[in-house]
């Protein structure tokens, strides 16, 4: 019982961070329906500059007046990301935005670097606060117990300020109907300036608590976002004391389960957000998302159509160069080439989920992951050929996409890209974590493929058949009665239905189909490396498809392609610099903001101004 | 007085609005009428900005509020009731209020939530209930009185009779007098032209986004044809 009971207290002393970084994103969210991506960032920045502050102040008031200061900095960071980087962007096509939040994730990542160095921060103890309490003979530490107090108080502070404030209430007002709220005389401009420093102080207030706890480091940014995601969709998009709940829930949970289930950490909280949506689909205390009522109205989609006969030619005078790289090109060009088609294709099996379905999936990395998994699964334990293990990772890849698919069909927007961020998490957590079976973190190795495969010709050749044919498969499929069903259900779901086309079941078949797509890409990639480690599994992964997808441009059948071709190439020249990170952030903040219709999207438009190309209304 | 100047508008490439001029003289209720699809809620979201015109000048009191951003019009006194009426049906009554609140300003009424309760008394029993347990004629009335808060000189209103029960639009006509009695200017969409009758002083009438008519109500109810050519179903 004793036990017990210092379990869940230590359980809520964690929930307390969690819990500030959370609702600031809920926060953000609710208002500004971007999906902040570097919201784990700012809880980095705020450890570090609480980190710094605690250096410079002496004593427990200097501790305390620290972390104030960390949430202060970390605020007003907030609101010139808000301004320079997000502003120019809001019009944009819907989820665009997150794209610009993960060019700041990298930026971040790199002025961290530069300012702190690498080596992990221990953090400073919290003076006066370094004992234990005996709570029924248990050890507690002190801080854990202030930290428990305190965060039903700062709860409460927050809940006045939007219960009962006039800026509550415009906040309020504003995740229901932004376009009503300016036209009421308030200038939305600064209601969404002033939510998103609020929620970024959180955050950094979030980071500079658990200094004490866990100190601060490079990779918190993204160990953190996991979390918080599934607290906030547990608890309810928008919701505080939905996010207070969740987050005691997990952080309790997750106590627990490091006592008696100490393999199966990381899955519990995502086998818990599963529970949690399938039970109550908009999370435990959130409201049903009803499309459309945020008044955003985006521009209608262009219809897609064949290419023409000069973009042919240009694609096949593309292809015949690409087949000559062997015979002109060094070993590492092909090398490169092979890492880029392989990509190409993964991406494009994301843009056709996103482009044509509209459904945004934020775990796709577990097909191309999976895919790869499965085949040097196959390989290590059952010791099949490569050509049954390759073939098995499209077919694994797709069931899996299906099974998954089935359950995240059931919601649609943000939930349903949390839901597949989720179960793609659960399989990266399942990865990691059993380690007699699939190697762990250290991953499978020696994977190689069939020896008439065997040289990197050859398999430059295999990579680029099997690529070029997915992609082309892809396409196909786009231009063929399901390709129309599925556009049809993505632009209107219920007139769909209306015309005899059942569309749980089109988008069921589509986000398999791009689950098995993924997969082959999975399956070409691990024979390529000759091993697999679990990163590839990792969120990591899926946003580069993402940023990739989007910046490549989501409305263009090109896109995915395009994209993934130019930011592979772009992101192996940068990475043999040391802050290519930098670099890199800055180049996609850049494009965001300059090609918001993406690169394919904005080069047609160009085009057309131009006269080069007729638009769909004049052929 | 709100003065519109040859405005065109679009929706993509839909033409909707076509040189579209008329003007709403200070203190008198002007209708806007045409069939459906005419384009009378994109002239007045074309006022309120909240459709830019590709061309034209709105003016507002002589200032030309063409391009500004939808707050900065409201702040300066223009009240905008949209369609279907919108108010925020997660938020109370008095929150719904609180929303529109904007500081008194010269020239036009001030108006407080105990004012606007006695004008509209249904609203005041409801006072702490969230919008979506209202009726569909208590959302009516609480979308003017959330515009009112605003203390605006000229209000437009979007069909403020559709969908609405008789009684709840003999009110609603009740509430335009006692505006025009307080100096107020009203702009007003409607397709029902005996609410037009009971409340304008003059008639504009627009077809296929384009104008045909612009006079007095007296004028209009001389000639019968004009309303029989236009808004005739």
């Amino acid at each position: 019982m004793e036990f017990f009971v210092a379990q869940i207290l230590t359980g809520l002393a964690n929930a307390s961070s969690l819990f500030l970084v959370a609702c600031g994103l809920s926060l953000i969210f609710g208002v500004t329906r971007i999906v902040n991506f570097a919201h784990g960032s700012l809880y980095m920045l705020g450890a570090y500059t609480g980190y710094t502050f605690m250096q410079v102040l002496p004593g427990a008031v200097g501790f305390w007046t620290a972390i104030l200061l960390a949430g202060l900095t970390v605020g007003l960071i907030g609101m010139l990301v808000e301004m320079l980087v997000l502003r120019p962007v809001y019009r944009a096509p819907e989820l665009f935005q997150l794209v610009a939040t993960f060019g700041v994730i990298l930026v971040v990542q790199d002025l961290t670097l530069m300012i702190w160095g690498p080596e992990d921060l221990l953090g400073p103890r919290a003076p006066g606060l370094r004992g234990v309490y005996r709570i029924m003979g248990e050890p507690i530490p002190k801080y854990d117990i202030v930290l428990l107090i305190l965060t039903p108080f700062v709860a409460l502070a927050l809940w006045y300020l939007i219960a009962r404030t006039r800026v509550g209430v415009l906040v309020r007002a504003a995740t229901q109907d932004r376009e009503m709220v300016g036209a009421l005389g308030v200038n939305q401009a600064w209601l969404f300036t002033g939510v998103f420093a609020l929620g970024s102080a959180l955050a950094g207030l979030g980071g500079a608590l658990q200094l004490p706890k866990g100190g601060a480091d490079l990779l918190m940014d993204f160990t953190i976002l996991a979390p918080i995601f599934v607290v906030v969709v547990i608890g309810g998009m928008g919701s505080l004391p939905g996010a207070y709940l969740a987050a005691i829930l997990i952080s309790v949970l997750n106590v627990f389960g490091v006592t008696y289930l100490p393999q199966s950490t990381l899955v519990l909280m995502y086998v818990v957000m599963v529970v949690v949506l399938m039970i109550r689909p908009y999370g435990l205390l959130g409201r049903e998302e009803v499309a459309g009522e945020h008044g955003q109205v985006g521009e209608p989609e262009t219809p897609i159509k064949p290419a023409s006969g000069p973009v042919r030619l240009m694609v096949i005078a593309g292809l015949a160069v690409l087949a000559l790289v062997p015979v002109f090109g060094s070993t590492f060009a092909q090398v490169l080439l092979t890492d880029i088609v392989i990509f190409c294709l993964f991406a494009a099996s994301l843009h056709f989920l996103l482009g044509l379905g509209g459904l945004v999936s934020f775990g796709h990395a577990a097909y191309y992951g999976g895919g790869a998994y499965i085949a040097a699964l196959m390989v290590k334990h059952a010791g099949s050929p490569m050509e049954a293990a390759f073939l098995l990772a499209p077919l694994g890849a797709g069931l899996a996409a299906l099974a998954i698919g089935w359950v995240c069909l059931r919601l649609t927007g943000v939930y349903f890209a949390m839901l597949t961020l989720a179960f793609a998490q659960l399989i990266w957590s399942l990865v990691f974590q059993w380690g007699e079976v699939t190697g762990g973190d250290d991953g499978i190795v020696n994977i190689w493929p069939a020896d008439w495969l065997n040289g990197t010709t050859i398999y430059y050749y295999f990579a680029l058949a099997l690529s070029v044919g997915g992609i082309i498969v892809l396409r196909h499929v786009a231009h063929s009665p399901f390709g129309y069903a599925l556009r049809a259900a993505r632009d209107s779901a219920r007139q769909a239905e209306a015309t005899g086309i059942d569309t749980r079941r089109v988008q069921l078949v589509a986000f398999g189909f791009a689950g098995m797509m993924g997969g082959v890409a999975g399956g070409l990639f691990v024979f390529s490396k000759g091993s697999v480690f679990p990163n590839e599994l990792e969120i990591v992964r899926s946003f580069d498809a993402l940023i990739v997808v989007f910046l490549g441009g989501v409305k263009t059948l090109a896109g995915g392609v395009a994209g993934g071709a130019f930011f592979k190439g772009i992101e192996d020249l940068l990475t043999r610099f040391e802050y290519w990170r930098l670099v890199m952030g800055l180049l996609i903040i850049f494009v965001v903001i300059v090609a918001p219709e993406g690169i394919v999207g904005s080069l047609r438009k160009a085009a057309s101004r131009l006269g080069i190309l007729k638009t769909a209304e004049q052929t | 007085m709100l003065e519109v100047e040859r405005i065109n508008s679009f929706y993509g490439k839909a033409h909707v609005l076509r040189d579209l001029s008329f003007s709403a003289p200070g203190g008198q209720v002007v209708a806007l009428l045409g069939r459906n699809g005419a384009g009378k809620t994109t002239t007045i979201k074309s006022i309120m900005q909240l459709v830019r015109p590709a061309s034209g000048t709105v003016r507002f009191d002589g200032t030309p509020i063409t391009g500004l951003p939808p707050h900065r019009i409201a702040k300066m006194g223009l009240g905008y009731v949209p369609e279907e009426r919108r108010i925020f049906t997660d938020l109370t009554v008095a929150e719904n209020l609180l929303v529109g609140r904007q500081p008194p300003r010269a020239g036009a009424p001030t108006w407080t939530e105990d004012m606007l309760f006695d004008l509209f008394p249904n609203l005041a029993e409801r006072r702490n209930n969230r919008g979506k347990a209202l009726s569909g004629g208590e959302q009516q009335m609480l979308t003017i009185a959330r515009t009112l808060m605003g203390n605006p000189s000229v209000v437009l209103l979007d069909e403020p009779s559709e969908g609405v029960a008789p009684v709840i639009v003999e009110q609603m006509a009740r509430v335009i007098q006692q505006l025009k009695s307080e100096g107020l200017t009203v702009l007003l969409s409607e397709q029902n032209l005996h609410f037009a009758q009971a409340v304008a002083d003059r008639a504009v009438i627009i077809e296929s986004g384009a104008q045909v008519y612009h006079g007095t109500l007296e004028d209009l109810k001389a000639h019968p044809e004009i309303r029989e050519a236009y808004l005739a179903a």
